[in-house]
């Protein structure tokens, strides 16, 4: 095969690369050192606290803040929102106020006067009906595909319909969003922010401060993030509070620090859209999928939410789907990992399910039956997953068919679901560094969300140059580094695993060329390994790291690695496979999750343990919204009634059984390079929880969160039925 | 009994939900904005004026944190967590949920695991206070934080400083506990990325650790 200077070294040849390795900045974290937006005091630093809107929808009639004002100790009070402003969702920022401390700029806060007038309000996202009723609807798409009316009515066809869902869900960062803002003179901005977008703040802010007529220049601001405490989707920009906290420290005078309440975290702070659909699918007696027809709906409050790509994975010969936007007064959607897909997954993995049950079929058996359907890439790795993760739960032995009917109260089941995500590496510039000296440098604004992406980058470069993994210094956090994309959509990985291998192989061949003469060999036979620059035909021609840098002399080795680039080191499209096994008390309709078995490809893995710890962690959140989680809205107040982690629920340490993990690997993965994992894994739970509960009681609970109510009540209408 | 301070927040139309200090306030020790230096706040406390009461303006507060003497001056209403990390910038412990809920800045006050959130600055005089911070002696991780690095028992980290206390001081107590006894101990802790798994596996070797040792 044809290689290519800067591909992946193939296995065999890795001595870090798809090894188990601890993540560089774990003693930092444990420890308490690492330092977050959060906890960034600089010297006078002022403390900012926002007043939000009671009311769901209102209109300001009059605003006062000069009560706020003149309490000792407050610095500045900005205005957000003036009297004859409409107000769209209880929470929205009316004013914010800088103090001295917190307690100060809480006390100031409540002396703000409004005075509001109510405007009528709609929260309700579940019901389409209503929805259209009070005029809260939007077109949100359609499209069809062959013929699924003549499909449908086959007389050989067997159809199943449904009623799935899945309600709003905030983001719930532990780390709430904000900023700190600090102009260290008239014309210079630094700000740390707790972002997913290190390169993109300077523009964000300059683009928001100069909006508010605030002149500065992009070049002028640095954004600083070392360490986030989680984004998930929510953090792309520095956020209209962000902008605040910088207007408020060149009014005050100081650095000022705005970092959002919890209730506001959770009001103001993103939200991933709600689905809601009709589903009607159709097969074979033999199970092969014919025909699909969903008509569904979902909220991202008064704002666009897209729609979940139905049906999902599978391209049915006959489908039609049809979306409706539903506008309601609560804080805007934002991407939550896998936009789109959690939703999409829910209602076509369990439309299948149903469907797989009314034909007396294993789920497993139909899915693999049907996988041509899925996009040819995933084919092989779809068959490969339904086989491992059968394997595992040891399917053919513990599946039952629809509902558990050993006596007792405890039910137990298993469900099935598969998922996708594209993942390639985002664009990324990287400088990689080696000095004279041995020591090496790479520097990139890239962001690291605790997905391990310090780590990644540090094992490219070691692998590359063969050194240790200490021996390698990552810089990243800060846009004054090369610029890196956006950490979002599972891009990150491949972006800066291929940009450092690309700064890595040139910084390396600069020292080959450097050093070759000594040694008396062409650069090309020279190769690094195990911390010695040596001959590939005559090792015992070698010089240690130290001494092969030592004759760069005064010079330093500084190159650019970009992505895209030349070679192939990543790629787009991955599948993945989750099995989880259930019981269920129909006494006290409480699911309890036994275990959940994952099957993940993403190409070619660069840190096995920071991958299965993305598996690990996704699954637990998918185990929190298939089981837990909700943006509960009160109709009538149109207010949210869990803004705090006492009612907003997550799981914890004990709410789930065992984990088992399989990441794909060798052949047929590795040579894809690298793709992103961030997303895929946290897709499938909710389907495959939600399965496993049906085919544990027999029932379909329609829609997640799978509290005990909802069992309770799918219970009770399968047994009138 | 007018509440000077809190005047504004009754006259306010907006009053939002009952905020933490509200509570707190509420419970039972407060009397005119101040603090009444009785039971709940330690002896150690410095004499405040003839009539029992201290504050509602800034009061000299005395820490012992990590085994160093802390004098500040502050107002009663400032919590420990506030305390720790605006004031002495000792950020390990964080802020997430500022109700006790979620654990994230668990401290030790004399090895007991609690919510700095919900503790008054005040009422930790006379208490030895243990902050992440002063569990890492001379930049060595301590077992439990070396197990949760091994185990990856973090990802963005905003919880695993907490966790860690939380973790420390159930194994103070328990030396050699079972899966079972780790779950239902350590329950008080949230984390948003879902390091649990790690987290358990971490337990169970800094237990053996410690068993060993």
């Amino acid at each position: 095969m044809a290689t290519c200077k800067y591909d992946w070294p193939p296995e065999g040849q890795r001595g870090l690369i798809g090894k188990s390795i601890d993540r560089l900045d774990g003693p930092e974290k444990s420890s308490g050192r690492a330092k977050y937006t959060y906890d960034t005091n600089p010297p006078g630093r002022l403390i900012a606290k926002i007043l939000q809107c009671p009311h769901a929808h209102a209109k300001i009639k009059s605003l006062d803040i000069s009560p706020a004002q003149k309490l000792p100790g407050v610095k500045a009070v900005l205005v957000i929102k003036d009297a004859g402003s409409e107000i769209q969702w209880a929470g929205d920022e009316i004013a914010v106020v800088a103090a001295v401390n917190e307690e100060i700029a809480e006390d100031a806060v409540r002396q703000i006067k409004v005075e509001y007038e109510p405007l009528p309000h709609f929260v309700r996202e579940d019901d389409l009906e209503k929805a259209q009723a009070a005029g809260r609807t939007k077109d949100g798409g359609e499209a069809k595909q062959g013929d699924p009316d003549k499909a449908f009515q086959d007389p050989d066809a067997v159809v199943s319909e449904g009623f799935y869902g899945l309600p709003v869900i905030t983001h719930c960062c532990l780390e709430s969003h904000g900023s700190v803002a600090h102009w260290t003179d008239a014309k210079t901005l630094k700000t740390w922010t707790s972002t997913q977008n290190v390169s993109g703040g300077p523009g964000q802010f300059g683009q928001g401060l100069r909006l508010k007529n605030v002149q500065v220049d992009d070049n002028n601001i640095e954004t600083v993030c070392q360490y986030i405490g989680g984004g998930f989707g929510s953090k792309f920009s520095p956020d209209s509070w962000g902008i605040e906290a910088a207007q408020l420290a060149k009014m005050a005078g100081a650095p000022v620090r705005l970092m959002l309440d919890r209730d506001a975290e959770l009001k103001m702070a993103g939200a991933r859209p709600s689905a809601y659909a009709r589903v009607r699918v159709a097969a074979k007696k033999d199970g092969t999928l014919t025909a699909w027809d969903s008509e569904s709906w979902g909220t991202g409050g008064m704002g666009p939410a897209g729609h979940p790509p139905l049906p999902y994975v599978l391209e049915f010969p006959n489908s039609h789907w049809k979306h409706t936007e539903v506008l309601t007064n609560i804080g805007g959607a934002r991407a939550w990992r896998a936009p789109n897909h959690p939703q999409a997954c829910l209602i076509t993995m369990a439309a299948i399910d149903d469907l797989a049950a009314k034909l007396e079929m294993d789920p497993i058996e139909l899915l693999l039956k049907n996988v041509n359907l899925a996009p040819p890439v995933l084919r092989k790795a779809y068959t490969d997953e339904l086989h491992v993760a059968a394997q595992l739960a040891d399917w053919k032995k513990n599946w039952h068919p629809r509902g558990d009917k050993t006596p007792g109260h405890i039910k137990r089941g298993m469900g099935v679901s598969l998922h996708t995500w594209g993942g390639r590496g985002h664009n990324s510039e990287c400088n990689v560094i080696i000095r004279p000296d041995g020591s090496v440098t790479v520097r990139l604004g890239s962001q690291d969300l605790g997905t391990g992406t310090r780590t990644v980058i540090g094992i490219t470069a070691a692998e590359t140059l063969g050194l240790p993994l200490e021996a390698v210094k990552v810089e990243i956090g800060d846009s004054k580094y090369p610029p890196s994309g956006a950490s979002g959509g599972s891009t990150t990985v491949g972006g800066v695993s291929n940009s450092v291998r690309r700064g890595s192989v040139d910084a390396r061949d600069e020292l080959f060329a450097a050093v070759a003469p000594s040694l008396g060999v062409q650069p090309t036979d020279l190769e690094a390994r195990d911390g010695k620059i040596q001959s590939k035909s005559d090792p015992s021609k070698s010089l240690t790291w130290k001494q092969a840098c030592a004759k760069l002399g005064v010079k330093t080795i500084q190159t650019t690695g970009k992505n895209p680039g030349p070679c192939h080191l990543g790629d787009s499209g991955v599948g993945g496979v989750q099995i989880a096994d259930v019981s269920v008390d129909t006494e006290t309709g409480q699911v309890k999750l036994n275990r959940i078995i994952a099957a993940q490809d993403c190409g070619l893995i660069i840190d096995m343990k920071t991958a299965e710890s993305q598996v690990y962690g996704a699954m637990i959140m998918g185990v929190c919204y298939a089981l837990f989680e909700q943006k509960v809205m009160d109709e009538t107040l149109g207010i949210m009634l869990n803004p705090n982690m006492e009612f907003y629920k997550l799981a914890t340490i004990g709410d789930f059984g065992e984990f088992v993990v399989h990441m794909m690997t060798g052949p047929g993965y590795d040579e894809r390079g690298v793709i992103g994992l961030g997303e895929p894994p946290v897709i499938s739970p909710g389907a495959a929880i939600s399965n496993a509960v049906a085919n544990a009681i027999g029932v379909r609970v329609p829609t997640l969160p799978l509290t005990p109510d909802k069992v309770l009540a799918a219970l009770e209408k399968g047994a009138m039925a | 009994m007018r509440r000077k301070k809190d005047r504004p927040r009754k006259a306010g139309p907006e009053k939002s939900a009952l905020t933490r200090r509200d509570f707190l306030k509420g419970a039972g020790v407060t009397v005119s904005g101040g603090i009444l230096v009785g039971s709940t706040v330690a002896s150690a406390a410095p004499p405040g004026p003839e009539s029992g009461f201290v504050g509602p303006g800034a009061v000299p507060i005395t820490l012992r944190i990590n085994g160093k003497t802390h004098k500040l001056n502050l107002e009663p209403r400032v919590t420990l967590l506030d305390a720790l990390r605006d004031h002495l910038d000792l950020t390990g412990a964080k802020k997430v949920c500022d109700r006790a809920t979620c654990g994230a800045c668990t401290v030790m006050l004399d090895h007991k695991p609690v919510y700095a959130c919900t503790v008054l600055a005040i009422e930790a005089q006379g208490h030895d206070v243990t902050t992440i911070e002063g569990l890492a002696q001379d930049g060595k991780l301590s077992p439990v934080m070396a197990a949760f690095v091994k185990h990856d028992a973090q990802q963005c980290g905003f919880c695993t400083p907490g966790f860690v206390i939380a973790c420390t001081a159930y194994l103070e107590r328990e030396h050699n506990p079972t899966l079972d006894d780790i779950v239902k101990n350590l329950g008080g802790n949230i984390c948003r990325c879902g390091t649990y798994w790690g987290v358990r596996h971490a337990v169970l070797e800094a237990a053996g650790v410690k068993g060993g040792a």
